[in-house]
């Protein structure tokens, strides 16, 4: 038993630990697109125009109410024709192959993205008045305005949310596994299949999992205290 | 668009919908009374109960639910006193290792939200309960169990619709409820937009059902405003 879990040639340790690598790496690459894509969107629903309001509130509907192995499935299967589609217009006539990881930080990252908007909605929602009308007071507007008042603020407030986007973000990869990527779901169900030891594999993977949360909480905590400084923590009761 | 197909999948995937709500529905039930011992448990003084609580709701809140899946349908069925045990008739079937994993996660889920409802539940009514000679699971039942239903209703809303979305990883282990039906067509048709549309509506119209109940229990629960 120790031998399969061992590092080298003929243990799985190492393998393990390279699907714990891609975890982390799709999910890093797929939230870093769902918070373009939720700071865009975000601007969409708090934007007058309504056009732009329907197109972001579909969009989240959507999101939030089908399944997220129903989007990846659509981007598994669909994915590479959307591509093709958009490159035929460009000109380009010939076959293209998305790579999994590719595939799985669009569908993961489209789902992150939903959940991201609205926290960053919430945020930005939750700045007062006041902060908008001193900025244009002093004379800044439009993109540096958000820079140097509006975005520090938001990033403030929205990092709780976002840490709890992450956490979703980090469990969604697991379902790119079907997509072929080799992530940790991946690894544990090739190497329990080639070594008839599922349970110890499992068993890995949910360590390996629970160790990635709980790193990732510290970055988070340590994240908020830093963005916190000069706000005075209150103490409920 | 290919409209003839929409409308042929729509009734082939109709037929998944028995499946899916029947999952969900017996592994909500399941999980609620879960939920409640461990949310009971997660807020007792004694440690004894508390931290085998506490780590239960960290694993399976930290965890991806389609590795629990895994982890039931094969995982546990390695071990050959499983397999002769009595409950191998239920953990053969990828039917009841779904209820299990579904019933575990969302006992978890719940149970974070039921504590915060009874937390929430102040503390002049159980003095007042106890004045009135209630015993502690009266007590619990007449008083902290209905203002926690109250406050948690929304919150718990939410839980439902995760868990509609989430029956949907049984397709996995061959289970074919809604998403099962849709990936067989797709894999035959090719056509993953026009399926993806016509299975997300569906998702989008149980949830909204389930949206609409909540909305209409909350109202009822709701103590009117003067």
């Amino acid at each position: 038993m120790l031998e399969a879990i061992s590092f080298g040639d003929t243990g799985w340790g190492d393998e393990m630990l390279m699907g714990a690598f891609w975890t982390v790496a799709v999910s890093i690459s797929s939230i870093l697109l769902g918070l373009v894509i939720g700071i865009i969107f975000a601007g969409f629903k708090l934007s007058s125009i309504k056009v732009l309001n329907l197109i972001a509130e579909f969009y989240t509907t959507i999101i939030r109410g089908v399944p997220e192995l129903l989007v990846i499935y659509l981007l598994f299967f669909g994915g590479g024709g959307a591509v093709m589609y958009v490159a035929k217009i460009f000109g380009y006539y010939g076959y293209i192959e998305l790579q999994p990881f590719v595939i799985g930080t669009l569908a993961v990252g489209a789902i992150s993205g939903a959940y991201s908007t609205e926290v960053i909605r919430g945020a930005v929602n939750a700045i007062p008045r006041s902060q908008f009308e001193t900025g244009s007071a002093l004379g800044l507007k439009g993109f540096r305005l958000y820079q140097k008042i509006i975005f520090p603020q938001v990033a403030r407030l929205a990092l709780p949310g976002i840490g709890n986007v992450w956490q979703i973000t980090l469990k969604d990869t697991a379902l790119i596994s079907v997509t072929g990527l080799v992530e940790i779901m991946r690894q544990s169900r090739i190497a329990s299949g080639s070594t008839h030891e599922p349970f110890i594999f499992y068993t890995i993977a949910i360590v390996l999992y629970l160790i990635i949360t709980r790193v990732s909480n510290i970055v988070f905590d340590k994240a908020e205290t830093r963005y916190s400084r000069g706000f005075v923590k209150r103490k409920i009761t | 668009m290919r409209f003839e197909l929409m409308y042929d999948s729509f009734f082939k995937i109709l037929e998944g919908v028995p499946l899916t709500l029947e999952v969900v529905l017996i592994s909500t039930f399941l999980g609620f009374g879960l939920a409640i011992v461990v949310a009971l448990m997660r807020i007792s003084d004694n440690k004894f109960y508390s931290v085998p609580a506490y780590s239960f709701i960290y694993v399976i809140r930290g965890t991806p639910l389609l590795l629990q899946l895994y982890f039931v349908y094969y995982g546990i069925s390695q071990f050959s006193f499983v397999r002769e045990s009595i409950l191998w008739p239920i953990l053969r079937e990828p039917f009841w290792c779904g209820i299990i994993t579904l019933t575990i996660s969302t006992g978890a889920y719940s149970a974070e939200i039921l504590r915060g409802g009874i937390q929430s539940v102040s503390q002049g009514y159980i003095e007042s309960g106890r004045a009135l000679g209630l015993g502690r699971v009266s007590l619990f039942f007449r008083i902290v169990m209905p203002i926690t239903i109250r406050q948690a209703l929304p919150a718990y809303g939410n839980e439902l619709i995760l868990m509609v979305k989430a029956s949907s990883l049984i397709s996995i282990v061959t289970l074919m409820e809604i998403t099962g039906i849709a990936r067989t067509i797709i894999s035959k048709t090719y056509a993953p937009v026009e399926i993806f549309l016509v299975a997300g509506s569906i998702y989008l119209f149980i949830n909204f059902v389930i949206t609409r109940l909540v909305k209409y229990a909350e109202n009822r629960l709701s103590i009117p405003s003067t």
